[in-house]
Parts: C-alpha cells; structure tokens; sequence
C-alpha cells in the first residue's frame, strides 16, 4: 500500500514535470505543443550518450541533456511555431505534431530502433519505511518535482520576467505596450519547458530504464492529460494533476488490472471534465468589459 | 516644434482602408483630442502611433525621429505610452503587480518611489495593492490602467476612451486627473466619443471621420462648430 502511494507520487512526479512544460507553453503561447514528449526522449538520448559512450559523470550528463533540450526547445519554437504567430490554431496543431514526428524519425535514425539500456545515474541507496523499500530513484523523482515547484512558483511571483511572464499569458497586446517583449517571453518559456522536459526525461528513463525512440509519446500524452486535468495554464493544476495521474495509475495497476491502467487513466480526466470542464484549478474564462 | 507628428498615414485591416491619409500634430505640454463616430478610426489611429499596428504608407515622427515600424515594446522607451481602450489591465495579477509591469522598461530602483507617487494620486489603489486587478470596479480599474501607463513615465500620455462605461460622476473624476496630468508636465493625446468633455479641456481637437480627418481647431472652436455640435454634441 504505502510502496505503491510513493510509486504512484514518484511516477506522477514525473508526470507533472512533464506536464509544466505543456501547462506554461499553453499559457503564454495558447498551444498545444505535442512535440514536448519528444523532446523528453532527446533528452533521455542526450544523457545517455554521454553517460555511456563518453564516461560523463551523472551530473554532467544531466546538465548536458537540459542544455540540450533547452537550445532544441528554442529552435523548435523560432522555426516552427514563431512563424506561425497569426495562424489558426489548427494550423500550430498540426505543426506540432509534425515536430513530434520530425523528432521521433531522427532520433531512428541517429540511435536505431534498438532500445538502449539507460545507465544508472541516482546511486542513492534506497531506504526502508516500515514494510515499504524506497528506491532512490523515486526519493530523487520526488525531490526534484518539489524544488522544481518551489522554484516556479517563485520566480513567476516574485521575479520581474515571471511577472511579465504572466502578464504576456493575460494580454500579449497590453503586455508589449508595457515594454515587454512579447516574442522574448515566449521564447523563455519554451526554453524553460523544455529544460525541465530534459530532468524530466532522466528521471523517466532511470524508473524505466529502455530508451527507444517512441519512450516520450506515451508519457507526454499522459502528461499532457494532467495539465487538462489539474487545469491547462495553471502551473500548480499541473503539479496535482501530474501527482493524482500517477497514484490513479499505479494504484489501478496493484489493484485492478495492469491492462487497464491507462483506461483507467483517461476515464478519470473524462470524468473530471464532464464535472468540471476547466480540470481541477483551472478558471473560467471571464470578460469584464 | 511638435512632439508628435503625424502626416499622410494610411492603415488597412486585411484589404480594409481604415485610415486614409490622417495627418495631425501634437505640441509639447498640449491636451489634443481625436473625436468621432464609432469606427471613424480614432483607436486605429492610436494603435498605429504606439505601434501595435503597422501603417501602409505616410511617417509618424516622435521628437524628430521617425518611429513607423518600431515595435510596440521599443515605441514606450521612446516616452509614449498608450492606455488602450477597454482598461486591458492585467486582471490575474495584484494591483502593485500591474504597476510594477508599466514599469517594465525603468530600472529597479526608481519603481518603489513611483508607486508611491502614483498611490498618492489615486489613494483607492493604495488601498486595494494587494488584491487581484479583476475584483476592482470599472472606475478603479480606468485609474489603475491610467496609473500603469504613467509609471513609465511618458512623455506623451496617449488615452483610447476613458471614460467609456464609467457612470458620470466617475467620469467627470477621471476627466480632472486628465488636467491634473497635464498640468504636471505630461503632453496628452485623447480619443473619446464623449466629445463634450473631451474638447472642453483640449487645447486642440481633430473629428476624424470614416478614416479621415474633417475638421480641426482649438478646442472651444470645435464645441462651437455648427457641424461639430450636430454630428457629435447632439445639437
């Protein structure tokens, strides 16, 4: 019992990471960015490749993969989405998922189709609580998606450029006569994304240790889920949601079918939605003329 | 010299001619106003100075230097700054919150002294800094916008419709501030559809119709034009 709630709280906690970079790129850019679980394998690949073939120490390779992942979230979004700007919004979806496309085939053709066996890079031992073993992992996952969280929420509340951050995801119009650059804005919040998309990717493949070129697609579509579920735009509706996602998963694994766990899954956010249409924190949209 | 002019400007929406050849001038410590109908093109034509919209054809100069094509977030740095129709405050944020942003372009450390002046002028906002922009009135919410624009401290102060929605009383407040500005040093150019207010206490005013300028004069002229009083002033 206690194992699975600290396996489904480290697994969610993967979740909502993932799921901050969709929440806070949906906020300030009002799209759905379905490349973001590619860009988590890139950076599983990033990690591994230089924990594998160049000897890299955990560390390094860790801050390898983020500063990979934040150079490709950047050049994604100048690319692909800046043009863009003005389309409909089926136009940014469809791109979208092209990128993601785009990302999957190159990491086949870069690292085959061959799984790769994710080196371990948490060598914490695990620990024991009562009649529960905690891996390190899960202690280290854990950790992460709190100071991540702390950290945020710092900076968009406090700070001059997460103010203005919010300011841009409000009235982009209001926000460029305030001197903002709107273009700018966007731009961090994609590198920031994608810079937790990388963490996000190492702590994944060391809970799951195959890296494959499609490993991104499924937990990003489950991420992406628990930002609609904690309420898409809102960054601790994505933190929740991410967490609840990942109890409801491993409980629904332990305790009524391993098969049905993702039915499971998506029936709970559809559940939620017919309840309440804007997910667990989001707002209503409301205009006050 | 002109602080502000504007000559032979054209703006389409999409192959809409919105603005056709608008030409007007503001001078340093004037309150000039651009009147007219809905849709004349008075918003467009303040939209097209801050730079949120690009103009066609014809120059618009800030203090000798031309500013056309200039970016909405670089045209504040140059000293004007639009408080835009419909307040567009950032109604998430905390009031202090919405000042800090007009501030945006101004180091740090000048910030605190300027929220307090701007709180000195509208006491109610110091009131509310804590709460969040959206539980303000439509009153507070106007002084909070007006607030915002000043604290970037512009040369020039461009105004769409602020008096739009406000009861009259509130109105005839936010009209006194607009003086007060002024006063102060700060050069204003107002849009309003509330003509009578608007040319009693401009020095200049344009009646911009369907896209055009068609009438220009000192403010008490304007009020005392026969078509003027027609068109806008309800006889």
């Amino acid at each position: 019992m206690l194992t699975n709630l600290i396996n489904g709280i480290s697994l969610g906690s993967v979740y909502a990471i993932i799921a901050l970079g969709y929440t806070m790129v949906y906020g300030i850019a009002k799209m759905l960015n379905f490349a973001h679980g590619d860009v988590i394998m890139i950076g599983g690949y990033a990690a591994f490749c230089t924990a594998t073939y160049w000897n890299w120490p955990p560390a390094f390779a860790v801050l390898f993969a983020i500063v990979v992942c934040t150079a490709l979230g950047i050049i994604i979004e100048k690319l692909a989405y800046k043009p863009l700007r003005e389309a409909t919004s089926l136009a940014v979806l469809i791109t979208a998922i092209g990128v993601s496309y785009f990302l999957q085939n190159s990491a086949l053709l870069i690292w085959s189709s061959n799984p790769k066996s994710f080196p371990n890079m948490i060598s914490i031992p695990s620990i024991t609580v009562g009649s529960a073993q905690i891996s390190g992992t899960a202690i280290v996952t854990i950790l992460a998606n709190i100071v991540i969280m702390i950290a945020l929420t710092i900076f968009t509340s406090k700070t001059k450029v997460g103010k203005a951050m919010r300011a841009v995801s409000e009235d982009k119009g209001a926000a460029q006569l305030m001197g903002i650059n709107v273009n700018q804005t966007i731009s961090l919040t994609f590198a920031i994304g994608s810079g937790l998309a990388a963490i996000a990717g190492v702590l994944l493949c060391s809970a799951y240790p195959t890296l494959m070129p499609t490993t991104g697609a499924m937990p990003g579509i489950k991420a992406f889920t628990a930002a609609v579920f904690g309420g898409i735009g809102s960054i601790p509706g994505a933190m929740i949601g991410g967490v609840l996602l990942g109890i409801i998963e491993i409980f629904g694994k332990a305790y009524i079918s391993t098969q049905l766990s993702d039915a499971i899954v998506f029936a709970v956010l559809i559940i939620v939605l017919i309840v309440k249409p804007t997910g667990l924190l989001g707002k209503p949209v409301r205009e006050k003329v | 010299m002109s602080m502000l002019k504007v000559e032979d400007v054209n703006v389409y929406y999409g192959s809409i001619h919105a603005i056709k050849g608008v030409s007007f001038e503001v001078n340093q410590g004037e309150i000039v106003t651009l009147i007219g109908a809905n849709g004349a093109g008075k918003s467009t034509t303040l939209n097209t100075v801050s730079g949120l919209l690009k103009p066609k054809s014809g120059t618009i100069e800030f203090e000798g230097k031309s500013v056309v094509g200039v970016p909405a977030h670089k045209i504040l740095r140059e000293g004007m700054a639009l408080c835009p129709e419909g307040r567009r405050i950032f109604s998430q944020l905390t009031v202090e919150e919405n000042l800090q942003m007009g501030a945006y372009t101004r180091p740090n450390s000048e910030i605190a002294d300027s929220i307090a002046d701007i709180y000195d002028r509208f006491p109610r906002l110091k009131e509310r800094y804590k709460q969040v922009a959206g539980t303000l009135s439509g009153g507070e919410q106007q002084m909070l916008a007006m607030g915002r624009a000043l604290m970037s401290k512009p040369k020039l102060l461009m105004l769409d419709e602020p008096s739009m929605g406000l009861a009259p009383i509130l109105v005839e407040q936010i009209f006194e501030i607009i003086v007060e500005m002024n006063k102060r040093g700060t050069t204003i150019l107002l849009v309003e559809q509330n003509a009578q207010m608007a040319l009693s206490i401009a020095h200049r005013g344009y009646v911009l119709e369907t896209g055009r300028v068609v009438s220009t004069g000192t403010g008490a002229e304007l009020l005392n034009d026969d078509a003027v009083r027609k068109a806008y002033l309800g006889g």
